[in-house]
């Protein structure tokens, strides 16, 4: 196994740490410079997370919360690939999804935005990757919701998710959200990133083809994860 | 031939319903309640049982009460993969708990006994990266090489808890600051 490092982090691609006008960032970002440090054993090796800790219905967020009933909202299934900075695949990464409901709210002890509670929806899925970097899950649409940032922003449609890959330093989470919504170009949290093509990355696109007719809309996203350098002056043949 | 890697898909904040997806229990969902993602090493793992526990403060010093924490290390012998634990710093005292083995020196490796910790809350637009060293490995601190890059005993000592005994158990106490005095040292890795 290559233990070769991985890329460092383009930290002007990320989002910035201050950005005043997502308020929670002012008093949240340290001051001083990262660190940066050499790549670790620790910080090359991850925890590995099988199946069997996972339930079957986890990626399945309209019958998940476990009343027998369905869902409320625009059914979606979301589908993409995990890959690398290198383009290969990710298999067995574990992705972990939370989202609102399809009125905006959280089923969650400190939300309390008047949207109504859904009986049937959670809100909570999971899934791991294929040995393709396949995943898929199904879902409905989130509702769009107001914070108390600048009186009341509002945030566009989206899904949290998180995942894990090979090492820890490819852990991320992240938001994505939907083709087509004004609501991005509004959102002081999507603008927390500089780069339109950064943010091009977050959205997911209609997937008309892949629609399950008279059932549901399919968004693709497709999640890249830190790569590995390659080492071309070391002198021994590929896969050691 | 060298060929330009990919653009890595870009953070964003976890937000403050992170709870929901990671530690359901925590949002209040009746799901996944037997998960108990704070032991992160299993009770009959070898080596010396402890817990970290601490707060998380902002620059204003307010706790931070919707965080969760990551916790990645090696196993008491130094191995890998070694124990991965999440836990919530408490709505109401701001205290986030692990419990797990203390991690030996991982072989090869110039570094003290460490574990790695990740930050991740509402606010923070890329989560956060730091280790805590233990207090009672005073000779392998001394010489480990990311404690003497920090360089500033003032600030290395952010990145140590500190040992006591209560109720019989061993607890390494690690208050986080996010900014401002005594602001933790973070990593770019
Ligand atoms: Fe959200």
């Amino acid at each position: 196994m290559a233990n070769t490092e991985f890329y460092r982090r383009d930290r002007r691609w990320h989002p910035a740490p201050n950005v005043p006008n997502y308020k929670s960032t002012v008093l949240r970002s340290p001051q001083r410079p990262l660190l940066s440090l050499p790549q670790s054993p620790v910080d090359l090796s991850s925890p590995v997370f099988g199946h069997a800790k996972l339930d079957p219905l986890d990626h399945d967020l309209i019958l998940n919360y476990g009343t027998g009933a369905e869902a409320v909202g625009e059914r979606i299934v979301v589908h993409g690939r995990v890959l690398d900075q290198n383009g290969a695949p990710v298999s067995g990464a574990l992705i972990e999804i939370w989202q609102a409901n399809a009125g905006g709210r959280y089923r969650h002890v400190r939300d309390g935005y008047l949207a109504a509670i859904d009986p049937n929806f959670g809100g909570c899925g999971r899934v791991l990757t294929g040995a393709d970097g396949k995943y898929a899950f199904r879902t409905i649409k989130p509702g769009p919701y107001p914070f108390r940032n600048n009186g009341s922003d509002w945030r566009p449609a989206h899904i949290h998710i998180s995942i894990f890959g090979a090492a820890f330093t490819q852990r991320l989470i992240t938001q994505f959200y939907f083709e087509g919504d004004p609501l991005i170009a509004k959102c002081p949290i999507v603008n927390t990133i500089a780069d339109p093509a950064a943010i091009d990355m977050l959205v997911a696109k209609l997937d008309l083809e892949n629609q399950g007719p008279y059932d549901h809309l399919t968004y693709r996203f497709d999640i890249v994860l830190r790569g590995r350098r390659s080492t071309f002056f070391e002198n021994r043949p590929e896969g050691n | 031939m060298p060929v330009e890697p990919l653009n890595e898909t870009p953070s964003q904040t976890a937000g403050p319903y992170v709870h929901i997806g990671t530690l359901p229990s925590v949002a209040g969902l009746n799901v996944r309640t037997q998960e108990k993602l704070d032991v992160a090493a299993p009770a009959n793992a070898a080596g010396e049982r402890i817990f970290i526990e601490g707060t998380v403060r902002d620059g204003a010093g307010t706790l931070v009460t919707d965080a969760i924490l990551e916790l990645w290390q090696a196993d008491s012998k130094g191995k890998l993969p070694g124990f991965w634990g999440r836990a919530a710093t408490d709505f109401k005292t701001g205290l986030y708990r692990f419990e797990t083995v203390k991690p030996g020196k991982v072989a090869g490796t110039p570094d003290a006994p460490f574990v790695t910790l990740l930050i991740f809350a509402r606010g923070l637009n890329i989560h956060l990266h730091t280790r805590m060293y233990f207090a009672d490995e005073k000779d392998a601190n001394a010489a480990d090489p990311t404690l003497k890059a920090v360089g500033d005993p003032a600030l290395a000592a952010t990145l140590i808890g500190a040992r006591s005994t209560e109720s019989g158990k061993t607890v390494y106490r690690f208050d986080i600051r996010l900014q401002g005095d005594g602001e933790t040292v973070f990593f770019d890795i």
